[in-house]
């Protein structure tokens, strides 16, 4: 008794209705195909970049991983949800209720849904393996491509796979202390030459080299990110969290000195959240070297004026 | 159809004194009016958090703007995520689930009618503890109140503890009202109603009360600890003092997680009620649905750790909870698949029901598919607190819960209260919601994917994020007036919406048995269940005995001879 369709249409029902029934149906098919159309409208829009789409990648070798496993998720997710939601358009517009239609008294179908429930089970292990094949690249610092003169070294790979972020390869790198602060980022460069250097908001860093954050905070909970250098890393107080990045020597465009990124924190920090500002300075490594003395001649002479201002007004106390 | 009177019944050992005007619905342990006390409380807020949403976007549409101070601004956002989260979907479902359940199980009440009505009520002050912060200093913290940001020493205002007290009220009006519905489903079923022949709606609520008491009762107890930190001089999150910041997010996605399951599995219930009604076919695979249920909020437990995938954590604990993530996602697809199958070569009528919850399915399951990218730790390393993960919970949250607590309102209105509402009204209503919410929600994936964080109460318009901004903002006002449509149609349809009669859509389980809206007692004689659905088998053997072809039309009145 229950339901097959005969094979072909038309129905019964009379023809007012049938001419009816074609206006209407046309109009759903439009709004079916509203977000369809409002989707490629935004797909095809002049002022789309790739921002709109992709996340932010360019400036280092573990955002382009990412980037890489964002596509292969979006074209996974895109075939389902395509086949999903036409299946669901689909039998909205075929099996709408008409005259003479009988629903099909189906119970259910055993081996379609072990079918589906494996099919499902199926691409998430692909997606994991694929997951675990990139991760290398994200997650663990690249070797240098300068070494600590700034001279380009040969390039190798080596595998490391470790629970913890390793130090990189060849045991050159530049590691920088970031501390959150409301709101601020402290940078503290490690010490070369017996100087110090630190720096408030924008990072200088040499291209090529790379760049490991040690990640701080000293009051609440913050968030590194710079998108076109990868993920970000929150800046808990008590814990220091680990992130890298190497900027490639051909990101500084021809003709120019400086490339630069920027982002802010992306953890609500307080009411001046919005305004927890950071950037990054890509320089060729003499400019960055020229760039680390000044600035620790600079600070060294606003010390040493401080301390000789202390000292005046001790003494002047002291009187 | 035969009375069966072995089994647990409401007895009163003296008839109540009747109470007039409004002392009725104060005093009132009827599980009925308890649900409509639930409803019309949760439609107030509901209104506003919708409003506290419309000032960000306000605030956000255009750039360096300054219609919100900062300090508004943080108000406004945890206000909107407190209210919409604990004050809205999780007491929804308790209204739905108060006034339906015991009628679909052909209950006579819940188990313990007076713990009912303890619930509402402090479910209700828990809101007003709340919102009377309004007068004062609200909280700002957002809703997730992440310590150090939450601790004395970072925000001194009190609104922090109106927040704490409105979690331990509302929480407690959760936990007790799940006690009861669980007390009820498991003892006072209809005869012939075994675990395999309850409604889905009916399983739904059952797993949300036991995840509520696994979650809840967590997150009272953290709460408390933040509370003892704040004004007990304890340090359990104070990393100056030896407690751990890292703590607070564990202890509360241990409970934020679960929630999440909290507000969606009884929206996958009323898609599982009101699918095969409008289908005019049975449930696509009864079973699956109910133990992918079951197996939902097992995994629920277990994946609270991928909302801090950018905390300090090594790479075992990270790829552990992307694979119990991944996991999740397979019984939910399940569901999904059921239902379009459910679909599959019925009968679909285009009542606003229906439109409702096929545009729930369709916009969770978008949501369902960016839940993969972030479930997968390296994008979520770039996506984590960004618009992206905005978008997001919205299509999840909103696209289920909150298309279902619409649909479940269009489809339960005529029972509670005799009328319908009016179609049309609805499908105008249908439209601008859908519309207005991927306009409002799908950009923002974009505004994510460009850099643009969470909670910040401005941009400057070198950002680039301008038109995604205003794209979005203007989304929101086209969403908002297709809610305004469904509150007019609700409103006007208590006085001037057709006549339902007793079961207006020819729809599946007993409540459709009792008139609308019910008497006092539910029901006079309870049926015997044979099958999942039960007003089929009766309306069967109605033929069968009269030998008249019982002919309708879904949506309209039933034509009676």
């Amino acid at each position: 008794v229950t339901g097959r369709f005969p094979a072909s249409r038309p129905y019964t029902a009379d023809a007012v209705a049938d001419v009816q029934t074609k206006t209407r149906r046309r109009l759903h098919v439009l709004a079916a195909a509203m977000p369809v159309v409002v989707l490629g409208g935004l797909l095809l829009a002049p002022t789309a970049s790739a921002g709109w789409f992709l996340p932010e990648s360019g400036g280092s070798p573990n955002a382009d991983g990412i980037r890489t496993l964002y596509i292969l998720i979006a074209i996974i997710g895109l075939i389902i949800f395509v086949g999903v939601e036409g299946l669901l358009i689909y039998s909205m517009i075929r099996f709408r209720a008409r005259k003479g239609r009988v629903a099909a008294q189906i119970h259910g179908n055993t081996q379609l849904e072990i079918g589906w429930t494996v099919g499902a089970a199926a691409i998430l292990i692909f997606l994991t393996v694929f997951t675990f094949v990139l991760l290398d690249q994200i997650k663990n610092p690249a070797r240098s491509e300068i070494d600590s003169n700034g001279q380009p070294v040969a390039a190798a790979h080596a595998q490391f796979a470790s629970t913890d972020q390793p130090a990189p390869p060849g045991g050159n790198s530049l590691n920088i202390r970031v501390i959150g602060q409301q709101y601020s980022w402290n940078l503290q460069y490690p010490r070369i030459d017996d100087k110090r250097v630190y720096a408030y908001n924008t990072m200088y860093v040499p291209v090529g080299m790379t760049v490991t954050l040690d990640i701080e905070s000293v009051d609440v909970a913050h968030s590194w990110w710079i998108p076109a250098l990868g993920g970000k890393a929150d800046a808990i107080p008590g814990y220091t969290n680990k992130l890298w990045f190497q900027i490639p020597v051909d990101a500084i465009p021809e003709g120019q000195d400086r490339v630069v990124y920027t982002g802010q924190c992306a953890e609500l920090c307080g009411r001046n959240h919005a305004n927890m500002l950071a950037r990054v300075v890509g320089l060729r490594y003499d400019d960055w070297k020229a760039w680390y003395d000044r600035k620790a001649q600079e600070l060294k002479q606003a010390q040493d004026a401080a301390a000789a201002e202390r000292k005046k007004l001790e003494s002047s106390e002291g009187q | 159809v035969a009375a069966v009177s072995a089994r647990p019944q409401i007895i009163a050992h003296e008839v109540d004194r009747p109470r007039r005007g409004w002392v009725q619905w104060l005093t009132t342990t009827d599980h009925k009016r308890i649900g409509i006390l639930y409803l019309s409380t949760v439609l107030v807020f509901f209104v506003i958090g919708g409003v506290e949403a419309l000032l960000m976007r306000i605030q956000l549409g255009t750039p360096d703007n300054t219609f919100l101070t900062p300090e508004k601004y943080n108000e406004i956002l945890t206000m909107h995520g407190t209210t919409m989260i604990f004050l809205v979907i999780v007491p929804v479902w308790a209204g739905f689930a108060n006034y339906f359940l015991p009628l679909m199980i052909g209950a006579r009440d819940v188990a313990f009618p007076r713990l009912n009505a303890w619930s509402y009520w402090m479910y209700l002050f828990g809101g007003i503890a709340l919102y009377a912060s309004m007068f004062f200093t609200p909280p700002e913290a957002g809703w997730f109140s992440y310590v150090p940001l939450s601790l004395k020493e970072f925000t001194p205002s009190n609104g922090q503890e109106a927040w704490i007290y409105m979690v331990h009220l509302t929480g407690l009006s959760s936990i007790l009202g799940a006690i009861n519905f669980i007390a009820t489903i498991h003892n006072m079923r209809a005869p012939g109603m075994g675990w395999g022949r309850m409604p889905l709606f009916v399983w739904t609520i059952l797993i949300y009360a036991y995840l509520i008491i696994l979650a809840l009762t967590s997150l009272a107890a953290t709460v408390t600890m933040l509370l003892l930190d704040r004004n007990a001089g304890t340090n359990f999150f104070d990393p100056n003092e030896g407690g751990s910041a890292l703590l607070w997010q564990h202890l509360f996605w241990f409970f934020g997680h679960p929630e999440v399951y909290i507000l969606v599995l009884p929206a996958f219930g009323v898609f599982s009620e009101i699918l095969p009604v409008f289908a005019r076919k049975p449930i696509f695979g009864y079973k699956a649905i109910a133990a992918a249920t079951a197996g939902i909020a097992f995994l629920g437990m277990l994946v609270w750790a991928h909302h801090m995938f950018a905390t300090p954590m090594s790479t075992v604990v990270l790829a552990f909870f992307m694979l119990s993530s991944f996991l999740i996602a397979v019984p939910t697809g399940v569901k999904i698949f059921n239902w379009v199958a459910t679909l599959w070569r019925g009968t679909v009528e285009w009542t606003v029901p229906l439109l409702f919850s096929v545009g729930g399915i369709a916009t969770f399951l978008m949501g369902g598919i960016t839940g993969i990218f972030l479930a997968v730790f390296p994008v979520d390393w770039q996506l984590t607190d960004t618009y992206f993960v905005v978008a997001h919970f919205h299509y999840t949250a909103f696209g289920a819960s909150a298309f279902a607590m619409v649909a479940a309102l269009y489809y339960w209105f005529p029972k509670m209260s005799g009328r319908k509402m009016s179609e049309g009204l609805g499908r105008a209503s249908f439209v601008l919601f859908f519309i207005g919410f991927h306009l409002t929600f799908l950009i923002q994936h974009s505004a994510g994917l460009d850099g643009m964080p969470r909670r910040i109460y401005e941009y400057s318009s070198a950002s680039g994020w301008e038109a995604e901004n205003l794209i979005s903002s203007i989304g929101s006002w086209v969403l908002a007036l297709g809610i305004l449509l469904t509150v007019i149609n609700l409103v006007r349809s208590l006085k001037h919406g057709v006549i339902a009669g007793p079961d207006p859509w020819k729809a599946n389980t007993l409540e459709w048995f009792t008139t609308s809206p019910p008497p006092v007692n539910n029901f006079d004689v309870v049926p015997r269940v044979r099958s999942v659905e039960p007003m089929k088998d009766i309306r069967r053997q109605i033929e069968r005995q009269t030998g008249v072809t019982q002919r309708f039309e879904a949506g309209k009145p039933m034509v009676r001879a």
